[in-house]
């Protein structure tokens, strides 16, 4: 990737509702050079949606959180991921990751509470043929996500004036 | 044979009417600071919808490895005084950090000393040098208290203006023309602060020749250094027999994001280090320890983290400048520092003025030009350490500011 996109990226992570034109001058680049980064990186599926970061316990405090491991044995030939999309394709499912170690896949799941999680658990997960165990963590509290610090702090100490 | 002994004088002093009265001339002979007076008009209005661009210091908070680092040492039971010069491992660290960044080369043992912030460096060098009727020359528009600590020594601050037209650079021509027999010490504040002017090593390369020429001795207030957008700061030490003739003085507080720690250093000739010290060990003894544990990790481990912060500060020194000139202020190109410095002159009005009616009517804070001595009048400095969002409010509402004004 160009040093361009990745400045841009590293800038749209931060606030994705900046303009092309307001990155064009904070990078010394073109409004139409950005622009068209931009729309490239959208076509290839670099840049996936711009969506807001919300902090749900704010929103909904019926709304539970869950990160299940699941050991499963792998398909011959296509490894681990048809089962990953058999998971995947729920809508409630939030993110499945292929890990390393002890478990094969990880999954976070929402749901509307703690009955909901353990019904999908019991009746969606687990009843999978290549599912062999699986772990419910419940997600008590967040306190960074995608490199973002829920915890209100006041940010900025600084006097209003100095030398 | 009876000497004749003079008599104390016993006949009554004549009462100080006012605790004015009781301080030296040279402490009452120090101008307030403008910059001062600008805050208290600032901090008057406690109206929390007001945007600062007048802020000297970083908008990051100290990197948290390095907070850590002196959580941890204070966890540890450091909380002892250090060597007076500052922990050696920090100052060996310097010492390589000076090698790396800017070709310096100082002997940790008897050419560094870590200081209370650049600041403490900058007063142990002017005490150190600076003797009744010494001219001591500095460049201006320029930060404060160079004229003021030189003043409280008996020193003759002699201003040198700088101009917008040649991006405040020093010329070999006015310090040439600000020479005198007295003359002794020239201060170099580049980076600068307030006007984030630079100076090329072909721009220093004149002036060199006149310190060597005229005998004089170079303070190099160099704590912007890190903080350039384009060529790499040339330090003035390294200017072809620069080296004996120069204090490099610098610290944390800009680049390492750690204004409040307080820590600083100062590097040159062991001769005048060694004066420095003295003055240092009956003063503060050392630099705070915790400070020092931080400081030392900043230096071990910061080097990314300090990368990201400059290119941080470049994105919106880009966006700042572009910002003034669309809304019909001009504005010379910033090099470094963090600080914009548009003039203001088109409108008629004084820096003060403008300053004041900007903040009353459009609720942004700058600090006036006059503050910073010559050539200062008819402009504003404006940091652009503060975050995107309020640096693009903070143009529209200099924008709209400007279009009633017109």
């Amino acid at each position: 990737m160009n040093e361009l996109k990745s400045k841009i990226l590293d800038l749209l992570k931060e606030d994705a509702r900046l303009s092309a034109s307001t990155i064009a001058t904070m990078l010394g680049s073109t409004e139409a050079e950005v622009s068209a980064a931009i729309d490239e990186m959208e076509k290839d599926h670099v840049i996936v949606k711009y969506a807001a970061v919300v902090n749900w316990s704010k929103v909904d405090d019926e709304k539970v959180t869950a990160l299940i491991e699941v050991e499963c044995s792998p398909e011959r030939g296509r490894g681990f991921e048809s089962i990953a999309e058999r998971i995947y394709l729920y809508p409630e499912v939030k993110s499945v990751y292929l890990m390393s170690g002890a478990y094969d896949l990880c999954v976070e799941i929402d749901g509307k509470n703690l009955k909901e999680v353990a019904s999908f658990v019991s009746n969606k997960l687990s009843t999978i043929e290549s599912v062999i165990s699986t772990k419910t963590f419940f997600i008590l509290k967040k306190y960074k996500q995608d490199g973002i610090i829920f915890e209100e702090f006041e940010d900025d100490h600084r006097l209003l004036i100095s030398p | 044979m009876i000497r004749n002994v003079e008599q104390p004088d016993t006949s009554p002093r004549s009462p100080r009417s006012r605790m004015q009265d009781y301080l030296a001339a040279s402490a009452r002979a120090i101008p307030p600071s403008g910059i001062r007076r600008f805050f208290d008009l600032v901090s008057a209005s406690k109206d929390s919808s007001i945007i600062s661009l007048g802020v000297g210091e970083p908008d990051f908070v100290t990197p948290w490895r390095y907070r850590d680092a002196a959580v941890y040492s204070l966890e540890k039971g450091k909380t002892q005084y250090t060597s007076n010069a500052g922990m050696p491992e920090l100052r060996e660290a310097i010492a390589h950090y000076l090698h790396d960044r800017f070709e310096l080369s100082y002997d940790p043992a008897d050419e560094i000393l870590v200081t209370v912030g650049g600041s403490e460096a900058i007063d142990l060098a002017i005490r150190a040098l600076i003797e009744p009727g010494d001219e001591i020359l500095i460049p201006e528009p320029t930060y404060l208290p160079y004229n003021p600590i030189s003043s409280l020594s008996g020193g003759v601050p002699v201003g040198i203006e700088t101009f917008a037209k040649d991006q405040f650079k020093l010329t070999a021509d006015s310090l040439k023309a600000a020479i005198t027999p007295r003359s002794k010490v020239l201060v170099l504040c580049y980076p600068s602060n307030p006007t984030g002017a630079i100076m090329s090593y072909e721009d220093l390369l004149p002036i060199a020749k006149l310190v060597e020429e005229n005998d004089l001795i170079v303070i190099a207030d160099e704590i912007y250094a890190e903080l350039t957008y384009g060529p790499r700061h040339v330090s003035f030490a390294t200017l072809p027999g620069m080296k004996d003739r120069t204090i490099v003085v610098s610290g944390f507080s800009k680049a390492f994001a750690m204004t409040g720690w307080r820590m600083g250093y100062a590097c040159g000739h062991p001769e005048l280090i060694s004066a420095m010290l003295k003055i240092h060990q009956y003063t503060v003894m050392c630099a705070p320890i915790m400070g020092q544990v931080a400081a030392l990790e900043a230096l071990t481990n910061g080097m990314e983290e300090m990368a990201r912060m400059i290119e941080s500060y470049n994105q919106r020194r880009r966006l700042v400048v572009q910002g003034f000139r669309q809304i019909g202020l001009e504005c010379h190109e910033p090099q470094g520092a963090f600080y914009a410095f548009p003039s203001i002159a088109s409108t008629g009005l004084s820096s003060e003025e403008f300053a004041s009616r900007l903040l009353l009517e459009a609720k942004v804070a700058a600090v006036p030009g006059y503050v910073f001595g010559r050539g200062g009048e008819g402009f504003i400095r404006c940091s652009y350490a503060t975050s995107v969002t309020q640096l693009t409010e903070a143009l529209d509402r200099i924008g709209d500011f400007l279009n009633k004004l017109r």
